[in-house]
């Protein structure tokens, strides 16, 4: 790839930065303008905030995090799996299939013992 | 594009071990309630049956020769008797976790899964002859190893080693993979063969193998790496720390061995010399520590740093000589030290919010309540510091004597002189039992179970015979 | 152009220094944790640019990258649930704050 291949880029980063920044200081200076208090609360959907947005989230947040780290990230030996699949044939099918199957054992696993539940 | 070989049967005992520890989790989900039928012990049953199996294999296996899957792997002498004593240690372990874990846990399976996936990362890490692998296997067994030393949950020391232990671990693991990459770059290799072959020389190798040595000497407990190792031997279930501190010490010094000895290029001087001086430190500092613990189990934390120092010496001497000497101390090591950290979980009294530690004090007069267990702890203890004919002392013997042949007299000596002072509070423990009171502390009934008695009584056994009887075994294993 | 593989080295270097001064100098478990990652993942980079710029002809770097990325997530996993355990117990993850065990 020489640098001429990023030319369409470069011409589409010229034609959006000043579109999106016209958007978006145009308004401030053609729009009437006139705050009072209730304007200026920050927005949430319609009602009136009645809390710190900074809050600690409840701990299963993190439960369902930690599980979502481990499995998610497995996925990745996926990728140069599928690439030389068609090399490895059978014998890279079992393979797979021995590491999705503990995976599986894994998860089954800690299904049963209710971490996926909230409460 | 061929594919790869692989030869399974080399790695027999791992997958073994492996797939116990699968059948540990499965057998708890399909049954979740035998716990309540009286089952309870079926996971250390399937656990001690694995691990008895492993260890067959491993001796019956015929003669371990050659690389398997693509050259990552070998199986050699050095790893069948590297398999040996881990196995040694996590049965050992295992005996002693029956009857000191149903004190403070229900989850079972869980326990006996993690440990033998340590086991498992263990075996493994000592047949690595890959970067890769080496790092994978390293990581199996310190994170099995991280969560059950904080298994005790209801006690707060647990979970404070637990995650010091981890901090420092994860922590050290990023030097150990800087100097990985090191070798990467300087070689284009991941294999210790290539990486040895290759011959490169200059900034990248130097500087890897020095990261690669911080990193290991974190897992290894030297000094001056050695600051999680009182926390999470301390915190962590006594069988934990019995198992660990050996099992961890035994695979890092394999890997170490066979890292150091694949970065040929690299003068020895350079490695040995800095390896020398760890040691040195190590042994010094571990036996100053340990000598004004007031807790029992620190102590013998503070030895096992110590005993990292003497193990050193070993690898510092960078013959095969040196390293059989290393073999053997490990499994003398074994026996002596968990055997002392059986006598210390039969004198803690574990309870579901807390264990209260054993002090200093806790084996006073052991002779006159438990005339045996007061004559087994102090086999280990004075085989520990050393003393003849037990197998602590053969295995100093030899570690110092292919010193001294390698030309490392003033590290032999450095390592005598700490033996002595070290005997001071091994000493202390044994004269308490014999000659002081029962402090007024101590429990009138010591409960024995069984299975922590027949852990003591093997270990003792293989404190007093292990020295006399093995040691033409260990000749050129290393070669 | 082809940026040279020091800026990538200094990158590296860099982060491992930021990652290893975060573990060193902050008290709360979960931005020591981060430090830690920060510095795994420098060695990513590190990996990668010794591949491409030195050994581009196997793979090796990459799959090592892979590796070290896999496991980096089951640490932080098991990290953040030591967290959670000692937060639940004792209220606080301040590293300092952990001082039960002495000498």
């Amino acid at each position: 790839m020489t640098s001429a291949d990023y030319l369409p880029i470069l011409i589409l980063i010229l034609i959006a930065a000043p579109f999106a920044g016209i958007a978006i200081l145009l308004p401030s200076v053609l729009g009437p303008k006139n705050p009072n208090r209730m304007k200026q609360e920050a927005i949430e959907s319609g009602m009136i905030p009645f809390a710190d947005a900074r809050r600690r989230f409840p701990v299963q947040y993190y439960m369902v995090a930690v599980l979502f780290i481990i499995f998610d990230i497995e996925v990745i030996f996926l990728f140069p799996w599928a690439v030389s699949l068609n090399q490895l044939k059978i014998f890279g099918l079992i393979e797979m299939g021995v590491f999705l199957g503990i995976l599986l054992i894994g998860y089954l696993y800690v299904w049963k013992k209710g971490a996926f539940e909230w409460e | 594009m061929s594919l790869p070989t692989l030869d399974f049967s080399l790695i027999l005992p791992e997958l073994v071990v492996l797939i116990t520890a699968l059948l540990v989790l499965i057998a708890d989900l399909l049954w979740p309630r035998a716990a309540s039928r009286g089952r309870e012990q079926a996971p250390a049953v399937l656990a001690l049956a694995g691990l008895i199996l492993a260890g067959l294999l491993t001796l019956l296996a015929g003669e371990w020769s050659g690389a398997t899957l693509q050259g990552m792997l070998v199986a050699d002498a050095l790893a069948r008797y590297l398999n040996l004593v881990v196995l040694l240690a996590a049965a050992l372990g295992l005996l002693l976790s029956w009857s000191y874990l149903p004190h403070f846990s229900t989850q079972r399976s869980e326990y006996y899964a993690l440990y033998l996936l340590a086991v498992a990362g263990m075996l493994f890490l000592g047949k690595s002859i890959e970067l890769i692998t080496l790092f994978v296997s390293l990581e199996i067994l310190s994170i099995a190893l991280y969560v059950l030393t904080g298994f005790h949950r209801g006690q707060l020391a647990g979970g404070e080693a637990a995650l010091k232990y981890f901090l420092l671990g994860a922590f050290s693991s990023g030097f150990l993979l800087y100097g990985a990459a090191l070798f990467y770059a300087a070689t284009g290799a991941t294999r210790l063969a290539d990486i040895a072959a290759q011959n490169a020389g200059g900034f990248y190798m130097l500087a890897g193998l020095a990261l690669f040595l911080v990193g290991l000497g974190f897992k290894l407990a030297v000094a001056p790496f050695h600051m999680w190792a009182p926390d999470a031997y301390q915190g962590a279930p006594t069988p934990v720390t019995a198992f660990m501190s050996v099992g961890t010490k035994a695979a890092a010094l394999v890997a170490l061995f066979r890292v150091v000895q694949a970065a040929g290029s690299v003068p020895v001087g350079v490695w040995a010399t800095a390896l020398a001086f760890l040691s040195l430190l190590t042994m010094t500092l571990g036996n100053l520590a340990a000598l004004r613990q007031s807790s029992l189990k620190r102590m013998l934390a503070y030895s096992s740093i110590a005993h990292a120092g003497y193990l050193l010496v070993g690898v510092v001497a960078g013959t095969a000589a040196g390293f059989d000497a290393v073999l053997f101390y490990l499994f003398a090591y074994a026996f002596m030290n968990i055997g002392a950290f059986a006598i210390a979980s039969l004198l803690e009294r574990p309870g579901f919010y807390a264990v209260q530690d054993a002090g200093i004090h806790a084996a006073d007069g052991l002779f006159g309540r438990r005339p045996w267990l007061a004559v087994a702890m102090a086999m280990f203890m004075l085989s520990l510091a050393g003393i003849p004919p037990l197998a602590g002392f053969f295995g100093k013997l030899y570690l110092f004597a292919a010193a001294v042949e390698s030309g490392w007299a003033w590290l032999a000596v450095a390592g005598v002189l700490n033996s002595v002072i070290s005997a001071y509070y091994y000493l202390r423990v044994v004269v308490g039992m014999f000659m002081a009171e029962p402090s007024a502390s101590a429990h009138l009934r010591l409960p024995l179970p069984a299975s922590a008695t027949l852990a003591v009584a093997l270990t003792a056994l293989g404190t007093l015979l292990f020295g006399l009887l093995a040691t033409p075994w260990f000749q050129g294993i290393s070669r | 152009m082809v940026i040279p593989l020091s800026w990538y080295l200094i990158l590296a270097a860099a982060l491992f220094s930021i990652g290893f001064f975060g573990v060193l100098a902050r008290r709360n478990a979960v931005a020591v944790l981060m430090g830690v990652e920060l510095m795994l993942n420098a060695v990513n980079i590190n990996l990668l640019a010794f591949w491409r710029a030195i050994h581009p002809a196997e793979l090796t770097g990459q799959i090592f990258a892979i590796f070290v990325l896999t496991v980096a997530a089951a640490e932080a996993a098991v990290g953040l649930a030591l967290i959670i355990s000692i937060y639940r117990s004792r209220r606080t993850i301040q590293v300092d704050a952990l001082d039960l065990m002495k000498g």
